[in-house]
């Protein structure tokens, strides 16, 4: 293959890959916008997303097959499910916990991703779970180019969540008192604005849109497993930073570029893919260095 | 006329499109009070910032005591002789009165993590001197039963004196009080000019501070300067600023009827 | 939240007034060491072993409560310098053919500067952003042990040799339960000695508020290197020791499950007092014993403990001030 036929082979992993970053990256910086809380659960929630999905398809397969159409389904269901999981956290979880020490709310936070792993972890006792979607392989040839039809579909449906997303945040009143919310929170509960049901529309939707990542990923990648909201929620996060966290083009864009950068890192030598973690934490530390508002966001006002 | 102990001179600060300070000019005298008066939004409070380090002027230069405080840190600041204390409280919190005090000395004492865990013999000096000298601070601001207890805790006007306290353990040459009159009764207030005049008199620190109560302000400081919209508009004995009638203008916005400055 | 908190202090409120009282705390101390000295004897060689490694988790939690419980910094990747010590006499005494006791300064040295390059970075952050970064870089000293040769990649490193000292050579098990009583004692009279000392309130300061403190003259940038660089040194300390007493050690030793694990003896007995968190390590350790009938769901009970514990005692199951006493 020649240089640039290289190239745009991992343009396309990147975009696949960054589509993943990206919906999940988007719950992470919804959630750090209204309430000023990085989620650490919300890696987990991708994962219980995906076993959700599993659990839907497989209840479904029998009646309409395993191949696309069949994943939708078990993604809505799955958005639905886990994001319901996601209100019922923030409900429990994170509510009373808003006026304490900085501290507390993160070591809960922990300790929810830690209650999702390891409830997920006693009842598969920790093995990879094949994902059974038919999906087949088939894809098309441009050049010596191959892109894989799922990986269009995948590219596909993220977009389709993202501009769904994008429309309601700029059009609907809900989408417009989440942006309110997270630039002035006491002032919208001044305003009338019910402050509370915004946050739980916007984990919500942070919630479902990472349960459609893990439902596609499983789909995609064949297996699922109670560990894989961790690395995922690490990249997320390095995405919304890089994107600027708190801002949701942000997350898109980080992820974007999170993706492409590892895809295209991966062909560095000497770092290959067995590295490309350790790469993309590089990454993250850099641009938290460097530029801590990332590519899209608010500089923070700090100091007195 | 004192020598000058610290100098600002066309101190500029702007933030984005938005500026605080114009071309200020201030100088506190060695061993004096001075006050720094003017409305609110003024810049005030933004100028002690620019002193402190905490906030970088834009353009100008700040000598104290011969050296140039513009690059410095604010704990370097410190170090060099300047101590502060703020508009709103901020004493630590979960922590006993003594304690808070005790910070102030960090920064005129040394040992480290090695010396702490050897409890060498200059540590455990140290450590004495720590606590003495702070309890002298305390009993000088006139704060000394319940040093044990949480900060926090205690009466308003006890946790003023004791961010004074904190504020002198750092053994400074030049204090700046932040409002240290807000929220205190006539009786407390009368208190603190006397605790001012002998930081003066007794410890030889200079004083400068920024104050709402025109009445204490009058009676404590040999000098005013008056602050308006970032650029100074006045500055001289209290009786010349009294009846300057340009900080008359710029006060008759504010209140709305002529502004108290006589006492 | 009051409420609750009452219900908590009610229960071990007495045990801990107890402890406030000083002829009693000396008794305690007293009868505790006696008890240390003669565990082995009373519980049997099975026994022996987890309470060594209950004493392992005590050095790694104190060490971990200097960044955490002191400076207020959460590491969520303290497992990494636990990494860096194990790994350091892994190396130098396989590879370079050092004994323990020469190749002990370089681990504590190795541990020092990964807490100014792991900390270094953080210095700025929120402490969200901070719990993040730290993850990342446990993760990433993790992956590099598993992926480069000199550590021996996923294998690990297996033959390291038992250290001697003054002739004796320490390899049984009840050698090195022994060796970590010591080490663990040695831990706590640092500990006390730093949180009752000038750095100690200053971690104290600077982790309340950070202005106010830079006011004070404190340098929070120095101040707080210094506890990523202390409690770096307790986790190679305690990471060198765990590798001569296991002869061997793996990249899966290390990982984020380590670090919570440490974390969790932290917090669970009480953050920031030491009492607490020798407390804390032990249920981290004797309690997937205890709960060994429940197989992979034991650390599911921890996890919800920990989080009952944030939502209802957020200071611990320890009750009293929480000023680092």
């Amino acid at each position: 293959m020649t240089f640039l036929d290289i190239l745009t082979q991992q343009l396309v992993n990147g975009l696949v890959l960054g589509s993943f970053y990206a919906l999940v990256a988007l719950g992470y910086t919804m959630i750090f916008g209204v309430i000023k809380l990085l989620n650490f659960a919300h890696g987990d929630l991708y994962m219980v997303g995906g076993f959700v999905g599993f659990i839907g398809l497989s209840a479904i397969s029998s009646v309409v097959g395993g191949d696309w159409p069949a994943v939708f389904i078990a993604m809505l269901f799955s958005m639905i499910a886990v994001g319901c999981l996601g209100v019922v956290i923030q409900r429990v979880a994170y509510q009373p916990m808003l006026a304490a020490p900085r501290l507390s709310i993160l070591i809960t936070a922990l300790a929810v991703s830690l209650v999702l792993q390891n409830a997920v972890l006693g009842l598969t006792g920790g093995q990879y779970q094949p994902f059974r979607a038919d999906l087949g392989f088939g894809g098309i040839n441009i050049g010596s180019l191959f892109i894989q039809y799922n990986q269009m579909v995948l590219v596909g449906t993220a977009a389709v969540l993202m501009i769904g997303l994008e429309l309601f945040v700029s059009r609907t009143q809900y989408g417009r008192a989440m942006r309110a919310v997270s630039i002035d929170k006491d002032m919208c509960q001044l305003m009338g604005i019910n402050v509370p049901v915004v946050i739980a529309v916007t984990f919500f939707i942070g919630s479902a849109l990472a349960a459609a990542a893990g439902t596609m990923a499983g789909a995609y990648y064949g297996s699922i497993w109670y560990f894989m909201g961790f690395l995922i929620g690490l990249k997320a996060f390095t995405a919304a930073v890089i994107g600027g966290i708190g801002s949701i083009p942000g997350a898109m864009l980080g992820g974007l570029i999170l993706g492409l950068l590892e895809a295209f890192g991966t062909q560095i030598p000497g770092i290959g893919s067995e590295w490309k973690d350790v790469f993309s934490f590089g990454v993250l530390i850099l641009v938290l260095v460097f530029k801590p508002t990332g590519l899209l966001g608010r500089p923070e006002q700090e100091r007195m | 006329m004192k020598k000058p102990l610290l100098t600002l001179t066309g101190i500029g600060l702007s933030f984005g499109a938005y500026t605080v300070l114009e071309d200020a000019n201030f100088s506190v005298p060695e061993g004096a009070v001075v006050s720094l008066i003017g409305p609110n939004g003024a810049g005030k409070t933004s100028l002690f910032n620019c002193i402190t380090g905490f906030y970088r002027p834009n353009k100008g230069s700040i000598m104290f005591d011969g050296q140039e405080l513009m690059r410095l840190k604010p704990h370097h600041v410190t170090r060099a002789g300047i101590a502060r204390t703020f508009q709103n409280v901020r004493l630590f919190q979960q922590m006993t009165v003594l304690e808070n005090v005790m910070s102030g000395m960090h920064c005129r004492t040394r040992s480290g993590a090695i010396a702490a865990i050897l409890r060498t013999p200059r540590q455990r000096a140290e450590e004495a001197e720590i606590r003495d000298f702070s309890m002298e601070c305390l009993q000088f601001v006139g704060v000394t039963d319940d040093y044990n207890r949480e900060a926090t805790t205690l009466a308003y006007g006890h946790q003023r004196r004791i961010e004074i306290a904190r504020a002198l353990a750092t053994k400074p040459k030049l204090l700046l009080l932040d409002e240290p009159a807000a929220g205190l009764n006539a009786g407390e207030k009368q208190e603190l000019i006397e605790l001012i005049q002998r930081i003066r008199d007794e410890r030889g620190i200079s004083v400068m501070l920024i104050e709402h109560d025109t009445g204490l302000v009058m009676k404590v400081s040999e000098r005013i300067s008056v602050l308006d919209h970032g650029v100074k508009i006045a500055e001289g004995p209290p009786k010349e600023i009294q009846a300057n009638p340009k900080v008359i203008e710029a006060y008759l916005g504010q209140e709305g009827e002529e502004a108290d400055l006589d006492d | 939240m009051g409420e609750k908190s009452v219900v908590a202090a009610r229960l071990f409120g007495p045990l801990a007034g107890l402890m406030e009282n000083r002829p009693a705390r000396w008794t305690a101390t007293a009868a505790l060491l006696v008890l240390m000295a003669v565990a082995p004897m009373i519980f049997g060689s099975y026994a022996t072993v987890i309470l060594t490694n209950a004493l392992l988790y005590v050095v790694l939690a104190l060490g971990l409560n200097v960044v955490v419980g002191y400076a207020g910094l959460l590491d969520l990747g303290y497992a990494a310098f636990f990494a860096v010590g194990a790994y350091t006499i892994g190396v130098l005494t396989l590879d370079f053919g050092l004994n323990f006791w020469m190749s002990l300064p370089f681990a504590v040295l190795a541990a020092a500067i990964a807490g100014v390059i792991i900390g270094g970075p953080t210095l700025g952050l929120r402490s969200d952003y901070l719990a993040i970064v730290t993850l990342g870089f446990g993760e990433i000293v993790r992956f590099s042990a598993r992926n480069l040769e000199i550590t021996g990649k996923a294998s690990g490193l297996s033959g390291i040799q038992q250290p001697s000292i003054f002739g004796y050579e320490i390899a049984s098990s009840l050698d090195f339960y022994y060796t970590f009583c010591i080490l663990a004692i040695i831990a706590v009279i640092v500990s006390f000695r730093l949180a009752n000392s000038r750095l100690g309130r200053a971690w104290l300061y600077v982790r309340h508020d950070e202005d106010a403190a830079e006011a004070m003259g404190i340098d929070r940038v120095r101040v707080k290197l210094a506890a990523y660089v202390i409690g770096a040194i307790y986790g190679a300390i305690g990471g060198a020791f765990f590798a001569v007493n296991l002869g061997a050690i793996s990249p899966e030793s290390f990982s984020f499950t380590q670090s919570v694990l440490i974390l969790m003896a932290v917090i669970l007995g009480g953050m920031g007092k030491i009492p607490g968190v020798i407390l804390g390590a032990f249920i981290v350790i004797l309690g997937p014993e205890l709960l060994r009938d429940l197989g992979p769901l034991r650390l599911l009970v921890f996890a919800v403990g920990l989080l009952l514990i944030m939502l209802f005692r957020p200071s611990g199951i320890w009750p009293g001030r929480s000023a680092a006493k």
